[in-house]
């Protein structure tokens, strides 16, 4: 049976002098609150997770037939370009958009956080686009960007026109199209975070910094980027959970076009698994999808987590 | 708080300051751009949307979309507008987002300050679960809840919603009570209170900014979900997300961009409203620490 | 007397209504526009005056992709719906799992086999039993020409591929888009079927895309296929990337473009607009497939039921289905044309007459055709391997070779 010891303050832990029937209840409590969670968490995730990886053993195509046929569907997956296309998007994607979130974050913050006036409804300016589905923002964005009927036609409207700006027509470009959206969607967000990470810093180190004669951006970068550390890791967190699930976004943005060149992962997995009767696949670039995430978030949780607990 | 010198001499310090000022608004005016072009167009008629541009006024406020929108444009074989699918989506958001609050508030403070062996484990796999994609789980998903008899109910799908929610209450609510003092519960336990008391009466009337953190995360992610909403929802119970894809993809037939943003704005109201309204608690729940740990 | 007529018959069918059972019938479909809306609007009134209630359940988005996920996770999680708008032959897939219901009693009843021609019947089957009940036929392979354009540049509207090879630069020159269209991936793929029947002929579309002959998808006529689709691109404008169909046709409406190649359904839109067939645009076979017709239908399947009152009321929906009362109200809206022969050609137009004509002389001649793009002549594997391989070039710089390689590899890949 695990004791679970309450600290004192003085870092010691307290003996617990006789074990009685309610004692012990006590000490299973906690466990039991966790247990409903637990359940789902193993079941919901780590079950569903077990069940896609045996379906990705088989040649299920438009239902779950389990027969299974080996590495046969990671073959077909890696031999697919459509594939090859979409984990190279999600690359450059996931790294473009996290990077530019965190730094526009940042920056709004720092920016925000100097006293200024009508902070509230700068505030809410830079928050609402959160408040939005991906839908509604793809569908919005996909007019904005579109050559003929968006900003490229405003700007020729006003005269200047030698503006061009079809990335969403370009094979090549059609990616950074999906990064603004997705920008522009959840980067109040981290804004928010680091605003609030800001005005929980030490004022006192502030001070002492500043006593000693160093300017601000030199505080900035030595005092207080290094104590937000926290607050990058549970923005890239999320912001990595945003960029493996978007889905909705190219779907209402530019369905995969042109072509498939715009297609993520996500998409991939959605349209052969459900539309095109391709479980097993479907299955198969899940589970690649997954390996992936994991393979990036596991060292950075385990080095973030193990680091807190002498928090 | 580090402050830019407000100092009423000093042209270059001025200069910076309007040049912060200045970027702030550009930034401003982008971030604002999509909804203005949102209301501008549901607000024109078919042909202007044809015949202008984006950010062209319109020539008269035409409430004639929004009235479709909300109650007479078809979404399938009923045409009554998307209004009487808001009622769903309430149905199926509070007691989501009330059920998987509860569940990450008693989870956050387990794991912050009931440590037991595995506690932190436990906490990491939770994330790390988290990042499945949902199209995955639809089959599985769809063959449980009918064990338990809960397909195509609305309990069927708060209680999908509850289950891949908690993840992430639980990590707001974990790193928000980890800042919190330990001898608040050390000096409780010494005068005897059990874990319920503890909660009850010290952790939770201090977790204000947190529940609001988490109750308007909650709110907007369960709002805006469409792929759960559809697969695990009945005829009529569908969330207002699927009747305003319904709205708005018509296969064939004559698109009406301007019901359609109307709808889309009308689909959005509450969770924009939450926003405008508790933005500034929801920054100062943040501030409380929801995400420092 | 009128009046009491009415009245009887009003009587009689409250008296039926209450001695036949109600049940509820709960359809899974994806026609979300207005005038489907009031198509349905019309199944469901037949349907309520024998006393069933229809269950309206709307998926909208993608052509059905949405409603095929919900379809899915409702099948195995063990409480399907009642019908679901199924097509081509994913009925047979839905057949082969054991998901669907036995229509032949009603089939037989209503004398199925003689109105409907062997083709569509053929679709609507498995294992040799009705399973599913058409709505609609649509043709796929039309031009819709504006006239204008044409007369101003002092051109005729082309009727071989020869032809508009010819006439598009020509109006190009003009100033006009000669070719309307949006860049979407199945929109990509309805050129695509247009061009290989128009260049390739019926026998060839038919081994390439139905048979999957491998030395037919590799061949020369399927590389002299692509090159000609190739060339389609020079005229279409560039920002057609993701423009929805309906828009492409508005170009077609203002004159801003001069023809566009898509189904029936692009109808609606002129209609919408106030435009008259043969004055204000024109309807032709696209280039070089005239005497055939390509074939994209419109379909609810049955599925097995072990509610004997629910299944009653199935039995119900699919006679009425098929009655010409709603075939003809449906497609009038709808733009297409109705699936069963027979029907009274008085309420439409000179195009949906057209349309019917060719529908009944390409059965009878053996050009009638499964469309590709849409569904109804493979699987949907081999249909989305064709879709990448189609927009995929047709949006980058592969030559034609390459992509008939591609092409004949992963319709191979997707049919294993």
């Amino acid at each position: 049976m695990q004791n679970q010891t309450p600290v004192l303050p003085n870092g010691k832990a307290q003996r617990i002098r006789s074990v009685s029937f309610k004692d012990r209840f006590a000490s299973w409590l906690p466990k039991l609150v966790m247990t409903p969670t637990l359940l789902m968490v193993m079941v919901c995730m780590y079950g569903y997770i077990i069940w896609t990886a045996l379906l990705s053993l088989t040649s299920s195509r438009m239902l779950p037939v389990w027969k299974f046929i080996g590495t046969g569907q990671y073959g077909k997956l890696f031999a697919n370009d459509r594939w090859m296309v979409s984990l190279e998007n999600l690359v450059v994607f996931g790294a473009l958009f996290i990077l530019t979130c965190l730094a526009l974050g940042i920056v709004l913050a720092i920016f925000l956080d100097q006293k200024i006036r009508a902070e509230g409804a700068l505030r809410t300016i830079y928050l609402y686009p959160m408040a939005i589905s991906f839908i509604v923002t793809g569908t919005a964005w996909k007019w904005l960007l579109n050559p003929s009927l968006g900003l490229e036609k405003m700007f020729h409207s006003w005269g200047f026109e030698n503006v061009q700006f079809d990335w969403l027509v370009d094979p090549d470009r059609v990616v950074f199209c999906l990064v603004i959206a997705a920008v522009w969607q959840s980067s109040g967000f981290v804004m928010a975070m680091f605003l609030a990470g800001l005005r929980g810093v030490d004022q006192d180190m502030i001070k002492a910094a500043q006593l000693d004669g160093a300017s601000m951006p030199l505080i900035y970068r030595r005092v207080i980027l290094p104590s937000l550390k926290p607050v990058f890791f549970s923005a890239f967190v999320i912001l990595a959970h945003i960029a493996i699930k978007s889905f909705d976004l190219v779907a209402a943005l530019t369905g995969g076009g042109p072509g498939y060149s715009s297609d993520l992962p996500a998409n991939f997995m959605y349209t052969h698994a459900f539309t095109r009767a391709q479980m097993g696949l479907g299955a198969a670039s899940a589970m690649v999808m997954l390996g992936g995430v994991l393979a990036i978030l596991v060292p950075y949780l385990y080095s973030e987590l193990r680091g807190k607990k002498n928090a | 708080m580090p402050r830019a010198m407000k100092n009423s001499a000093s042209l270059p310090q001025r200069v910076l300051r309007y040049g912060l000022y200045a970027i702030l608004l550009v930034m401003a005016f982008i971030y604002l751009m999509p909804l203005w072009v949102m209301l501008l167009t549901s607000l024109k008629d078919v042909e202007e949307i044809r015949t202008g541009t984006l950010l062209s006024l319109p020539n008269s406020l035409n409430f004639d979309a929004w009235g479709k929108a909300w109650g007479s444009a078809c979404t399938g074989g009923t045409c009554e507008g998307i209004s009487p699918y808001l009622m769903n989506s309430f149905m199926i958001v509070i007691p989501a987002v009330a059920i998987s609050t509860i569940l990450g508030a008693l989870n956050g403070y387990v794991i912050a300050m009931w440590r037991f062996r595995g506690s932190e484990l436990f906490f990491g796999l939770l994330l790390i679960g988290c990042f499945i994609p949902f199209q995955v789980v639809l089959l599985p998903m769809a063959r449980t809840l009918s064990f338990f008899g809960l397909a195509n109910t609305t309990a069927g799908l708060v209680m999908v919603h509850v289950v891949y929610g908690v993840a992430f209450t639980t990590l707001f609510f974990r790193n928000f009570y980890i800042a919190l003092p330990k001898e608040l519960i050390s000096a409780a336990r010494l005068d005897g209170a059990g874990f319920f008391r503890i909660f009850w009466r010290i952790v939770l009337p201090l977790s204000t900014p947190i529940i609001v953190v988490t109750v308007i995360w909650q709110f907007t992610q369960i709002w805006n979900d469409f792929l759960f909403g559809v697969v695990f929802s009945g005829y009529d119970t569908q969330p207002v997300t699927v009747a305003l894809n319904n709205l708005v993809n018509t296969s064939f037939g004559g698109k009406q961009y301007n019901v359609d943003m109307a709808a889309a704005l009308i689909a959005a109201a509450p969770t924009l409203l939450v926003y405008v309204f508790a933005g500034k608690y929801f920054v100062r729940g943040l501030t409380a620490g929801a995400v420092k740990g | 007397m009128k009046k009491l007529k009415y009245c009887l018959s009003g009587l009689a069918l409250s008296v039926a209504a209450s001695v036949s059972q109600a049940a509820e019938v709960e359809v899974l479909h994806y026609l979300t526009s207005s005038g489907e809306a009031a198509a349905i609007n019309v199944l469901k009134e037949y349907l309520s005056e024998s006393g069933h209630a229809w269950k309206d359940f709307a998926v909208a988005g993608g052509g059905g992709e949405s409603a095929m996920t919900v379809l899915k996770s409702r099948a195995i999680s063990g409480n399907p719906p009642a019908a679901a708008q199924i097509k081509g032959l994913d009925i047979q897939e839905w057949g082969d799992l054991g998901f669907l219901t036995d229509l032949d009693d009603v089939a037989m009843a209503g004398k199925w086999d003689s109105l409907l021609p062997p083709v569509v019947s053929k679709v609507m089957k498995y294992d040799g039993k009705y399973v599913a009940v058409p709505v609609n036929v649509h043709r796929v392979n039309w031009l819709w020409a504006n006239p204008e354009p044409f007369r101003k540049a002092g051109l005729g509207i082309p009727t071989t591929w020869e032809q508009f090879l010819e006439v598009a630069p020509k109006l190009k020159e003009a100033g006009v888009i000669p070719l309307a269209h949006g860049g979407q991936a199945w929109q990509d793929a309805t050129l695509f079927e247009a061009v290989a029947l128009g260049v390739g002929g019926p026998e060839f579309y038919t081994k390439a895309f139905v048979d999957h002959d491998e030395a037919t998808l590799k061949g020369a006529e399927m590389i002299n296929v692509f090159k000609t689709f190739k060339k389609l691109r020079d005229f279409i404008d560039p920002n057609a990337s993701g423009r929805d169909w309906n828009i492409a046709t508005s170009m077609v409406i203002n004159g801003e473009a001069a023809m566009q190649i898509m189904g029936d359904w692009a109808k609606g839109e002129f209609t919408a607009a106030g435009k008259k067939p043969g004055v204000d645009y024109v309807c032709l076979a696209a280039p070089d497939t005239s005497g055939t017709f390509t074939f994209n239908i419109d379909s609810f399947a049955m599925f097995a039921l072990s509610d004997d009152e629910a299944s009653k009321a199935q039995d119900k929906l699919a006679e009425l289905v098929m009655d010409p009362a709603f075939q003809e109200t449906f497609n009038l809206n709808k733009g297409s044309i109705p699936a069963r022969m027979g029907m009274n050609r008085a309420p439409f137009d000179s195009c949906a007459l057209a349309s019917m004509d060719a529908f009944e002389a390409s059965s009878a001649s053996g050009t009638l055709v499964p469309s590709v793009a849409h569904g109804l002549a493979t699987t949907s594997q081999v249909q989305g391997a064709i879709y990448d391989v189609v927009t995929n070039f047709f949006n980058s710089d592969t030559s034609a070779e390459d992509a008939v390689e591609t092409l004949a590899r992963s319709v191979k890949a997707a049919q294993l």
